[in-house]
């Protein structure tokens, strides 16, 4: 009983001062944020999912017209398309971040050598990152909601409940992310991140439902981890809820808890020798 | 208690062994020194001291505590300032400190308090506001230094600090890390210049090739190990070897380098006068005090800086 009630308030106290010191890793970047030039390279992750869906969502959309959803009710091809860019931006928000910019950090800039010389671990540098991965993501998601709403692709209260999940998808990639960051042995191996990243954007129920797809094709996209954030998100936007939902919901959980886990051990070893 | 205390410390990088099995013992409040060639070791025990590396073999304790265990609580109260500069080179000199600070869990407020009094003990007051990147490297290792500052530590890691600078600039970094001295930091550094070593260390270990060679105060190492005063010998760039054995007898010991001879003699004026008496005449004659350099060649046969 004794040890427990010590023991208690101390892991709260160690996991306390932890998420306190990844919020200073996160702080070095909001520092930066305050910067100009800045946010001129933000500004580039938020047209593409837009142009998007002027050109799909809107041009392709007037071709198909209303698309079924799993409830049974149809929508306007714009806003089930919608939604599927909505996860895709959060996706890339949360990679460009924690891909690029992490292999940057590590391994051009060495940043984490003078951080890790302070009492912060690898795994609290991941943490930091990652939140600001996500805060970086979630701007980008809450301009395209708030766009969303104003072309009545969703309901304000969709928007708000879809919020929420776009992060979730965002800390999940972030996190999946920086894992293969830490496998990165130089630029070149960006492009095949990229290629892998555009063929999740492709089949990942974004432009079609997947069981519009033959059934072993559709097994592999269920795999994959956007299929989930785009259900998810869609479910949001749309107001469609099934007990489907928890298990997108623990799909992406799961992502983040183990790649989290996994990229601070690898950080640990590829910086502290 | 000693604030640093290491035992048969091992570090191996796979086949490689970097330290090899080194005792070293660090006191409250002075100046310590390592000091022997690039590739000596020294690096790797700093990083180890520093708790980013841990030790491969041996025993390391660090205000008493375990570097893998106790990792961040040691890193709390020390400040390191390592080979390569490692600022931010995205931030500004000030926002470089406060964000480190953040790091240690120091309130902003006081966090940007402390950065301009270090700012201004480094000299770069005026510079805060000035992105890193164009700083000198004077400058930068400076910026480095109240880095290092910043959480107020007990122990002050150094791994060469002037290592790249110009002559000036590295008296300024030196006279900044005097003072520190004198306020009672505990300073521990690495270094292959002997003049870096001889002004700043109180004692010092001389490591070559993973191992201490030689430890004790600049000043005890030279009388152990080297005669007062020393002669330096050229005589054009063949056959000093020859000349070696037409040299024999005079002082008390000889080396011969590629390019000249040094004579070790307690007195380098009679020396000089041994030389000329045996009909040599050597194109130049150069007579000096013994320096740590010439500690380090006596017990590894090798310069330090190569």
């Amino acid at each position: 009983m004794v040890t427990t009630a010590l023991a208690l308030p101390r892991a709260a106290r160690r996991i306390d001062e932890g998420l306190r010191r990844s919020l200073a890793v996160t702080g070095r970047n909001a520092t930066l944020a305050r910067h100009l030039g800045y946010w001129w390279l933000l500004a580039s992750g938020f047209f593409e999912p837009l142009l998007y869906l002027l050109s799909i969502g809107f041009g392709v959309g007037a071709l198909v017209g209303e698309l079924p959803l799993p409830d049974g009710r149809t929508v306007p091809y714009a806003e089930f398309v919608a939604p599927a860019m909505l996860a895709s931006s959060a996706m890339n928000g949360a990679i460009a971040e924690s891909t690029m910019n992490l292999f940057a950090k590590m391994k051009h800039m060495r940043l984490y050598d003078a951080v890790l010389a302070t009492p912060v671990t690898p795994v609290e540098v991941a943490v930091g990152e990652l939140i600001w991965a996500t805060v970086r993501g979630g701007m980008y998601c809450a301009a395209f909601l708030v766009i969303m709403v104003a072309m009545g692709l969703t309901t304000v209260w969709g928007a708000l409940l879809a919020f929420p999940a776009t992060l979730l998808v965002c800390f999940a990639f972030g996190g999946a992310g920086m894992l293969l960051a830490t496998f990165m042995k130089g630029w070149q191996d960006f492009d095949y991140l990229m290629a892998a990243q555009f063929a999740l954007f492709l089949f990942s129920g974004t432009f079609a439902p997947v069981d519009s797809f033959p059934t072993v094709a559709r097994w592999l996209m269920e795999l994959t981890p956007l299929y989930h954030g785009v259900e998810l998100v869609r479910a949001a936007t749309t107001g469609t809820f099934q007990w489907v939902l928890l298990w997108h919901l623990a799909y992406l959980v799961a992502l983040l808890v183990v790649t989290l886990r996994f990229a601070g051990r690898r950080m640990g070893g590829l910086l502290l020798k | 208690m000693s604030l640093i205390e290491a035992q048969g410390l091992v570090k191996r990088f796979g086949d490689f062994t970097a330290v090899d099995g080194i005792d070293v013992r660090v006191e409250a409040g002075e100046a310590f020194g390592f000091l022997g060639p690039n590739g000596a070791g020294k690096s790797s025990t700093m990083r180890m001291v520093g708790c980013v590396s841990p030790p491969t073999d041996g025993q390391l304790r660090i205000f008493g505590m375990d570097p893998v265990r106790d990792g961040p609580a040691i890193r709390s109260r020390l400040g390191v300032c390592p080979q390569q500069d490692s600022l931010d080179l995205e931030l500004t000199c000030l926002e470089n400190l406060t964000v480190y600070a953040r790091y240690f869990g120091i309130p902003r407020k006081v966090a940007r308090e402390r950065a301009r009094e270090l700012l201004d003990f480094v000299q770069l007051g005026d510079r805060a506001d000035s992105p890193v990147e164009p700083l000198s490297g004077g400058m930068k290792r400076r910026l480095v230094i109240a880095r290092a500052l910043i959480n107020e530590p007990e122990i002050v890691l150094l791994d060469e600090p002037t290592t790249g600078l110009d002559p000036q600039a590295r008296h300024l970094v030196w006279e900044r890390l005097f003072r520190l001295k004198q306020r009672g930091v505990t300073l521990v550094l690495t270094t292959h210049y002997m003049d870096e070593a001889e002004q700043l260390c109180d004692r010092l270990v001389v490591m070559d090739a993973g191992k201490i060679v030689a430890e004790d105060a600049p000043r005890a190492l030279i009388e152990r190990y080297s005669t007062r005063e020393v002669v330096e010998l050229r005589f054009g760039l063949d056959g000093l070897d020859t000349y070696a054995d037409k040299l024999a007898g005079v002082g008390e010991r000889l080396e011969v380098l590629p390019d000249r001879i040094l004579l070790y003699a307690a007195d380098g004026d009679d020396a000089v006068a041994q030389v000329h008496g045996r009909g040599l005449t050597p194109s130049s004659v150069l007579v000096r005090r013994s320096t740590l350099e010439d500690v380090f060649l006596h017990l590894t046969g090798r310069t330090l800086v190569d």
